[in-house]
Order: structure tokens, then sequence, then C-alpha cells
């Protein structure tokens, strides 16, 4: 494994992951705020909310990548593609698997079967986060594959 | 559907410092904008009773209404007495410390609505149906189960949580509950541009807002140092303009409403949801006047951001981060309050050339420094700048402060502005507060512009100060003169300027026309316009029992819960105009503050009544 390539590229396409699902926020795609969504496990406090979550999310972001390194490494090949697939994967993942299961470990967010109480309050995200907006799956999708496109254009394998 | 709307003071409005939202006698939220002031509508039936959208909450049959605000908060009340029993319906917006919602979850925006059943048994009748976006989006609502019912919009997600169970009909939901003594059914209305959206569960958390909201109100409340007279209606006026604050900026809108009608099927009916700077000197002397120094900070805080891009040129109007309001538009499919059309959003005023803003500015920034603080650097600078741009344009033609849409004259008020600034920043620089400004220009147009007011603003024949130079027609706000220190309350100028506006313009005791113009066209008499004169006699233009009479007098025209629309109309006395109106309310503060200090001044001072 070329550490210091994973190091660097991990960083990059963190930053842009993040960007892509912030900007799709910001144009209308998803009402989705990852930072806020994690930071909450933490803290009810919204701002202090967002910063641990910038922080999570770029932890969650190096430890994924890891997963696209070995993947690479495994197969001898970095490619855009590859990563681009490794992405979709990942995506349809977290969309599929990730964020239904979310209410079960998350401390503050609702139970659609009981309503929310004074601890747990949030509104949980639904299959594929749809509960977020009904395009919250693009700008999933979009920003995954970017994140593996990046990642498998630019890792090199030594 | 009864298609007349209440009457405007028939309202009573709740916020939360964002945003505000009209409830009428008979329990109906007819105005909410979310997320902020100037946001688009949820509910809009103040403008439009079928398809402006509504959220009801009343019992079945005839009753008998009161209601009132909780003391010293925003927090209001209806009590319905039916045949059957007394229910109590309190509605409020959830509002605590920045400090309290860090501790917990807490919605971006909510409504909450509770019903108590105080004697008997209610049959109790919800009707919720908003209508976004100023009723031209009628919304699907989804049923989500236990987390309530959703109104998803692409950008934003509504919820609504009941205590009494929900039927969808064509319109939006509705439910039916017959509820007996003692019981309580709850109703919260949240919104949320991001999500996790936080949804807020009813029960128990609903006394702890409830809690909470009258708590900060009234801690708000007892931060007044005031002990002069009408004690209770001053706070209300300061609770009104609390409403009216945005405080995420620190800026405070002029009304929270748009095209409430300044005349009943007229067409002067104009969008309010934005910040004067015009209203900057009069907000700054009421809240330091009351004690409110953080939130006097906060306002010339905003008001040296919003005019940072513009200076040394500024505009009428800003909207509540600073921006330019949007464009004016005319919302066609909307019949308007009472059939009072157009209805507009957006306000062109922006565009206007108001010279008085000057005035207002550099008076409102030296209420705030004193005359002992020091200036920091970019507030001087934006005092030079101001200072500047008067002596370059002090002799031009403007709009003038009633923003009429012709012409732009000689108004006597701007030219009264423009010595203001000179005069105050002359002031400022002799007590060594500003530095850098060229006195000896800024004196000799301070010189010209006080020969030219004398000259050729005071009409020999008429024996008044008129509305504009070499002009006929008088103006209330020549009253100002007295009130900015220009001339004194008592000389004989005054006095006479002072007589004939009230014989003149003066409809009824308390009340006076803002100028000719309305008075010859049976226009509202502009609510204010009472407080100046009660201002006026206040700082020795009469006696102090001549002072009380017209305070006292202004003060009835209030609707039951204290607050003002921008004019009254002197036949019926009802309010007209947006509403409530934050220039009505400060009118109140200053007026009650120059009366608390002529009491003080002559020993006389009664203390709360």
């Amino acid at each position: 494994m070329n550490f210091s390539s994973w190091l660097l590229w991990s960083v990059v396409s963190t930053v842009v992951l993040t960007s892509v699902l912030a900007g799709s926020q910001g144009i209308g795609m998803t009402r989705m705020n990852v930072p806020y969504l994690l930071g909450t496990i933490f803290t009810p406090n919204r701002d202090r909310a967002k910063f641990i979550g910038i922080i999570l999310h770029f932890v969650n972001g190096a430890l994924f990548s890891l997963i696209y390194v070995a993947a690479f490494q495994a197969v001898g090949k970095a490619t855009w593609w590859f990563g681009t697939l490794i992405g979709l994967v990942q995506a349809f993942f977290v969309l599929a698997v990730g964020l239904p299961a979310l209410p079960a470990l998350h401390p503050r967010i609702a139970n659609e079967q009981y309503g929310p109480t004074v601890v747990r309050q949030l509104e949980p995200p639904g299959f594929f986060g749809l509960h977020y907006g009904i395009r919250t799956p693009i700008s999933v999708i979009v920003a995954h594959v970017i994140f593996g496109a990046i990642l498998g254009g630019f890792y090199s394998i030594r | 559907m009864n298609t007349d709307p209440p009457k405007i003071q028939d309202y009573a409005v709740i916020g939360d410092g964002r945003s505000a939202a009209l409830v009428s006698r008979h329990g109906s939220i007819d105005w909410l904008c979310w997320p902020r002031f100037d946001s688009s509508s949820v509910f809009a039936a103040l403008l439009d009773q079928k398809v402006g959208g509504h959220w009801s909450i009343h019992p079945a049959g005839d009753a008998q209404i009161t209601r009132r605000y909780l003391h010293d908060t925003n927090v209001l009340e209806t009590e319905f007495s039916t045949a059957s029993g007394k229910i109590v319906l309190t509605d409020f917006m959830p509002v605590t410390s920045e400090e309290k919602k860090k501790e917990q979850l807490w919605p971006e925006h909510e409504l909450i609505r509770q019903v108590r059943v105080a004697q008997g048994e209610a049959h109790l009748m919800i009707d919720f149906s908003p209508r976004l976006d100023y009723g031209r989006i009628v919304p699907q609502i989804k049923n989500a189960g236990k987390l309530g019912w959703r109104i998803d919009i692409g950008t934003c997600v509504f919820t609504i949580r009941s205590d009494v169970e929900f039927v969808q009909d064509g319109h939006g939901l509705s439910g039916t509950a017959t509820l007996k003594a003692g019981e309580v059914a709850s109703f919260s209305l949240s919104y949320s541009a991001e999500a996790p959206a936080v949804i807020p569960p009813l029960g128990d958390l609903v006394a702890h807002k409830l809690q909470l909201s009258i708590d900060w109100w009234r801690n708000w409340a007892d931060q007044a140092k005031y002990e002069g007279p009408h004690r209770d209606e001053v706070i209300r006026s300061a609770l009104a303009l609390k409403l009216l604050s945005y405080a995420p900026s620190g800026a405070i809108i002029a009304a929270p409403t748009t095209s409430l009608p300044e005349t009943v099927g007229g067409d002067r009916n104009w969008d309010y949801r934005f910040a004067w700077l015009r209203d900057a000197a009069f907000t700054v002397r009421a809240l330091f006047g009351l004690g409110y120094k953080d939130d006097a900070e906060a306002f010339v805080n905003w008001l040296l951001h919003a005019t940072r891009l513009t200076r040394p040129q500024l505009r009428v109007l800003y909207d509540v981060f600073g921006e330019s309001p949007p464009d004016e538009r005319v919302l066609g499919h909307l019949h308007g309050y009472a059939g009072s059309q157009p209805v507009r959003v957006g306000n062109e005023a922006r565009d206007q050339l108001q010279l008085d803003t000057y005035g207002e500015v550099v008076e409102a920034a030296t209420h705030f420094v004193g005359t002992e603080q020091r200036l920091d650097r970019e507030m001087q600078q934006m005092l030079r700048q101001c200072g500047d741009y008067v002596c370059a344009h002090w002799s031009e033609p403007d709009n003038g402060m009633w923003e009429y849409r012709d012409a732009r004259r000689h108004y006597t008020h701007s030219r009264l502005m423009c010595w203001v600034t000179l005069d105050r920043l002359l002031q400022l620089h002799r007590r060594g507060q500003l530095s850098g400004i060229a006195a000896d220009k800024f004196e000799k147009a301070w010189r010209e512009i006080r020969q030219e007011i004398e000259e050729r603003a005071w009409n020999e024949h008429l024996q008044s100060y008129t509305q504009e130079l070499d002009g006929e027609a008088l103006d209330s706000n020549a009253l100002l003169l007295a009130l900015h220190g220009f001339e004194d309350a008592a000389s004989a100028r005054m006095q006479e300027t002072h007589r004939r506006i009230r014989a003149r313009l003066g409809p009824a005791p308390g009340l006076l026309y803002r100028d000719e113009r309305s008075a010859e066209k049976n226009e509202g008499a502009f609510a204010l316009c009472g407080f100046w004169e009660a201002d006026f006699l206040a700082r020795g233009g009469g006696s102090l029992d001549e002072a009380r009479g017209v305070f006292k007098a202004a003060l009835a025209f209030a609707n039951d819960l204290g607050l003002f629309a921008e004019e009254i109309d002197p036949i019926t006395a009802d309010a007209l105009g947006n509403f409530p109106q934050g220039f009505t309310h400060l009118g109140v503060i200053n007026a009650a503050l120059s009366l608390r200090d002529r009491e003080k001044r002559e020993g006389k001072l009664e203390g709360p009544s």
C-alpha cells in the first residue's frame, strides 16, 4: 500500500464528497446535512453537532477509502472507472442499508413505529434516504461516484 | 365560508424573533411566513380568505371571545366561552436563550397551539389548510404515521403533529374532538430546511416549551428600566418591537405583513417586511431609553453591516441581512384584504432617494455612543461618508419620508434631517469623538440648511412650517423640527405650527393625518403622528396635562391587546395598514420617555399606571 498516496487522495476525495453533498443541499437536491446527522449522535447542540460531524465524516472517508485501496491493491489496478464502480456499490449500501439502519444506531433519531420522544426527535431517513428529499439518492450516488473516481484515478499502486 | 376578513385590529401577533404569525380573534392563523419574515407564506388568508390558507381551532357554535397576552410575554391566550363550556387556546412560537437551545433538540421553527378546557365541555373543530407560496401551492400532505403529517416541498419539510386525530379532506386536514374540563389537546407545526428535521413530541414537552417561552419573554421585559406612566402599554410596545426584530442579524422590520391596505379597498398596499433606515434614530432612542442596550447594539451593528456595500449612498430599506429587497411584484391571484388590490411583495421604495435617512443613521449612531464613548474606525468612516454625502446633495429634491411615488420635491423634513446629520457630526467632532471631517465645509452647509429651512419652509401667511420649501401644505412631521432639536418646542413658530397642524390635520384627539393629501383623501390618520404630538407637547410644546391627555387619547386607539397598525380610521377607529407597525410602537415608547422626563423635571412622576 502506498501510504502517502492514500493519505493525500483520501483527504481530497473526502473534501470533494463533503462539498458535493453540501452543494446538493444548497441547490435544493436534498435536505440531508451529513455532518449534522452524524454529529447529533454526540450532542443536540446544532452548531457543535455540525463541527463534530465534519470531523467524523473525514474519519469515515479515510476508513472507507482503505477499502477502496485494498481493492485496488488486490487487483493490482487503480483506475477512475474501477473507483467509480466501488463508489456506486458503496452509495447503494449507504442508501439501502446504512441510512435505514440509523434509527437503531443513532440515539436521537425517532422511531417510525413509536413516534418522537423527548430524547429521540430527529426525523429518520427512511429507505434510500427519501425522507430527506426525493432526490437524496441522486446526490448520495453522485457524491460517492466522484469519491471513488478520484481515489481510483489518482491513487498510485506501489 | 365567510369571505369577510376579520378587522385588522382583530388580529394578534406571535413570533420567535425570525418570523411571525397573525392569529385572528376567532382562533385562525391567517398569516405565517417561514423561515423568515419576508419568505413566502404558509398561511395567507389575511390577503385572500379563499385561497390564502389558514389554520383554525375553535369550539363549535357561537362563543364569546376574549383574549390577552400572558403578562409581559408574547404568548397569546384566546378564551372562548360557549353554552357548554369554556376553552382557552394558547398560541406561541417557542423561544428561549441560545444556551438553552444547545441543551436540547430544537426545531428550526415551530408554532404550538394548545387547547385547555377550563369549564364544562367543548366540541373542538380544527381546520388545517396550508397554501404555500402565497396560496399558489396546494401542498400534498402525507401521513407519516406516528411521526405526524408531512409536507415535503423540495428544500424544506413541514411537520404537523396533533393530539386530535386528523382526517384528510380536499383542502388539507381536519379534526374534531370533544374535550372535558381539565383536558388538554396540543398541536405543533414545525419547519425544517435541513435533514434530519427535528420532529417535536407533544405532551410534557409542550408545557416545558411554554414555560421556557414565558420565562424568556418575561426576563426580556424585566430588563426594561422604565418607571414612567403607562408602563404596561410601553412594555407591550417594546414586546411588539421585539417580535419585529430578526435575532440573527439585529435588523428590525417595519411590520410582519404585506399589503394590508391604508384604505380598505384602496391600492396603497405595500410590503413592510423589510428594515427601513428611516426608523433608525427612533429605534435606537427607544431601545436605549428603555435600557435595552444589547438590542440597541445589535441594531447598530446591523446598520453598519447593512450599509457597508452601498456607502456613501444609503438605500431606503434593506432586508434582514442587509441585502437589497427583491423587485416589487404584484400577486394578481390574491383577492387582497377585503378586496384591496394589488397585493405586492417586494418594495419599489428601495430605489427612491430619501435624504432624511442620513440624518436618521447619524442620529442613531449619536444616541448609541452617547457623549463619552469612543467611536471605532468603521463607525467614524461611515459617519464621515454620511457627512460628505449630505454636503454634496442636501439641496437636491427627493421622495421624502412618506415615499410618495411621484416627482421628487424639496421636502422640509428631508432638509431637517440633512441639518441633523451635520449638526450631530459637528457635535461629535467638538467632543473629540469624531476626527477627520471637513469641519468648515460641514459648518457652512449646516448654516445654509438652517437658513433655508427658516426662510423657505416657514410660511408667513399660514404662520406654519410647511411640508416642502415655499409650500402651502402642512405635514405632521413638522413637529419633528422640535423633536430633533432644530427649534425649541416652546418657540413661537413651533407653537403656531402645532396649532395649524392640530386644526387642519387633526380629526380627533390623539389622531393626526400625516399631511394634507391624506386629510383630503379621507385616508386614515397616521397613528405615529398622534404620538409625535404627545412627544412635542411633553418636550415643552404644551403643558404636562396636555401632553398626558394627547398620549392617553392616542393610546386609546390600540386594539384590545395594545397593538397598533400604521393608521387609524378616524370615523370607525379601525386599524388600517400593515400590522403591527413598528414605527407606531416606537412612537409610543419615545413619547412615553419624553413624558417621563417631563414629569421628572416637574417633580410629578406618577409611577406606573
